[in-house]
């Protein structure tokens, strides 16, 4: 292994005089000068290693995160329990240090961890093939509005105006250089995307709705399903928030097309946003236009079990411009992790972190209501749910702030015409005291 | 891989530079690709065919035929309709490389120009064209 340590300066002098130049400005000359940072690096001054522990506790310090703080916001990014047999087994140099599997014959661990991965999220989403994973939920659900182009050859989209808005940023990112079309689907008063506002004539090549969708609301599938079935559009379900499938039905047994979404959740710290984990999943008829990298179990000349990257064709690497996609790799160490995840739960466990999750942001809802508060989208939840909250909240929310409690998200950064609507998530990191300290601040 | 003269090349089907093969029946034609191609490709897993009913020009990709080593695209020999499709090859893709003009047809179509068959080359060409590639 190299070590990471920087040349000497005697080094430095040999090598160039090796390749015949006098300096190292004069090594990079054919970089243009308006590219090069002319200003310098201003950095401090070095600091002992206990100053910069302190250095960096001070910042940490700074933001709302981490121990401390209750956090009552989910909006994408879930605060979850993570087992500590997770953390050790995720560190285990075998994975952390491994490169993309391209030998089956020097990488069967790495293999068949994917393998399980996409086993387990087959069984949770009830989708007959999943892929090894994508970068994050946003770029899945962007891949996946392309496969639906790719199978139907049509060129509209139709999107919930309830999916997740960052989402659907990252679709209209990836599809305004193709000339494909995007069109949104309004939400109606239960805060569900509304069914009736589907047209016929549209033509789709993919309807696309996200449940539990961004307020939380678990969304009515089958006359999206039943609407795709008509107009030979393929039905995308979408997710941030996969354990809802713990109590909740899941998108293939709802008649999903693909599955795709965030997996964070499973397992994954928030990490202020990121790596995610992409989770694409789909029919199996469908397989040859999938995006992304698969893993297969298959025998070896000895009759042996074995696990090898499979349908490699649809790649970049072999179909060049041709690919199902250009994204060539996966998120293998965050589809470890959600794969242990699901593995230590179980199928019980996995039912009954759900149920809590569950359980816990009824009993915050109905506090919200018995005092007073107007919760405007009737439809059912999982573990977050919008708040209409009286006009000069947001300087409580303030306020509590600095009391290590952060009450809530405001919508109308992402909605602006949901003014003073709040998304709350009370996940089984809260206890009831946490809750009921939340309904006592907010109703002071 | 075989040697030319391993290879078979009827006489009634006309031959494109993409190594298709093309062959009257009836008032129209039935496409595939020839036994020179199919030996280049090896163990054929999957063909791709077009949908029935879409109208394609010559030189046109009407679909892909993937194999364990590579993935080719498929070339319309004549412009026409695409009037019916090999939906064998769906489960059976190795009958391309066991049977390349008969059961491993591909498609038919109707020609927009019958006459644009002659225009392909004959199994003389054809092989004159191989041995220049050898």
């Amino acid at each position: 292994m190299m070590r990471y340590l920087p040349h000497t300066g005697e080094e430095i002098t040999q090598m160039l005089q090796t390749v015949g130049v006098n300096s190292l400005d004069d090594l990079f000359s054919e970089i243009p000068k308006d590219c090069c940072c002319r200003l310098g690096l201003r950095l401090p001054e070095a600091k002992t290693e206990w100053d910069l522990n302190e250095h960096m506790e001070t910042l940490s310090a700074r933001t709302a995160a981490g121990s401390g703080y209750k956090i009552f916001i989910g909006s994408g990014s879930y605060e979850h329990h993570i087992p500590a047999a997770l953390t050790h087994l995720l560190g285990r140099s075998e994975f952390v240090t491994s490169y993309t599997p391209y030998q089956p014959e020097m990488a069967q661990g790495t293999l068949q961890a994917i393998y399980e991965y996409q086993t387990l999220v087959c069984r949770l989403l009830g989708m007959e093939v999943a892929n090894a994973s994508m970068y994050d939920g946003a770029s899945s659900f962007a891949e996946a509005l392309l496969m639906a182009v790719r199978i139907t050859g049509k060129k509209k989209v139709l999107l919930s105006r309830a999916i997740h808005p960052h989402f659907r940023r990252v679709a209209g990112t990836y599809l305004s250089p193709t000339g494909y079309q995007i069109e949104e689907i309004p939400f109606d008063e239960t805060g569900r995307t509304d069914p009736h506002r589907l047209l016929k004539s549209d033509d789709p090549a993919a309807i696309a709705v996200q449940s539990p969708n961004f307020f939380g609301c678990i969304e009515d599938f089958l006359p999206f399903a039943e609407f795709a079935r008509e107009t030979g559009a393929l039905f995308i379900a979408t997710f941030t928030e996969p354990l809802t499938f713990g109590v909740f039905k899941n998108p293939g047994s709802l008649g999903a097309d693909i599955s795709c979404g965030e997996g964070q959740s499973l397992g994954i710290p928030q990490s202020f946003g990121g790596p995610g984990l992409g989770i694409f999943s789909g029919k199996m008829k469908y397989v040859r236009s999938m995006p992304g990298r698969l893993v297969g179990k298959t025998r070896d000349l000895e009759g042996r079990q074995g696990f090898v990257l499979t349908l490699a064709t649809r790649e970049q690497h072999i179909r060049r411009e041709k690919a199902t996609s250009n994204i060539c790799t996966n998120n293998s160490l965050c589809a470890l992790a959600s794969a242990i995840y699901m593995a230590l739960l179980g199928n019980t466990g996995f039912h009954a972190l759900a149920l809590l999750n569950r359980d816990k942001t009824e009993y915050l809802k109905k506090g919200f209501q018995k005092a007073g508060f107007s919760i405007p989208f009737q439809s059912p939840t999982f573990n977050e749910f919008v708040v209409n909250m009286p006009a000069g909240f947001e300087k409580k929310r303030k306020t509590l702030m600095r009391k290590k409690m952060v009450a809530g998200f405001p919508i109308s950064n992402l909605y602006p015409d949901l003014s003073d609507h709040y998304l709350f998530c009370a996940t089984e990191t809260k206890s009831k005291a946490d809750l009921d300290a939340l309904l006592e601040e907010a109703a002071s | 891989m075989k040697s030319i003269d391993e290879l078979i090349f009827p006489e009634d089907v006309r031959y494109s530079d993409d190594h298709e093969w093309a062959r009257q029946s009836g008032e129209n034609i039935l496409i595939g690709i020839s036994d020179f191609a199919q030996d280049q490709l090896g163990d054929i897993v999957y063909v791709e065919l077009p949908k029935i009913g879409i109208s394609l020009n010559k030189g046109d990709v009407f679909g892909t035929v993937e194999s364990v080593k590579a993935v080719s695209e498929l070339y319309m020999p004549v412009c026409g309709e695409v009037l019916s499709i090999n939906g064998e090859l769906e489960n059976a893709p190795e009958l391309v490389n066991h049977s390349p003009y008969e059961k491993g047809w591909m498609i038919a179509v109707r020609p927009d120009k019958p006459s644009e068959l002659n225009s392909l080359m004959g199994k003389t060409a054809y092989l004159e064209m191989l041995m220049g590639l050898k």
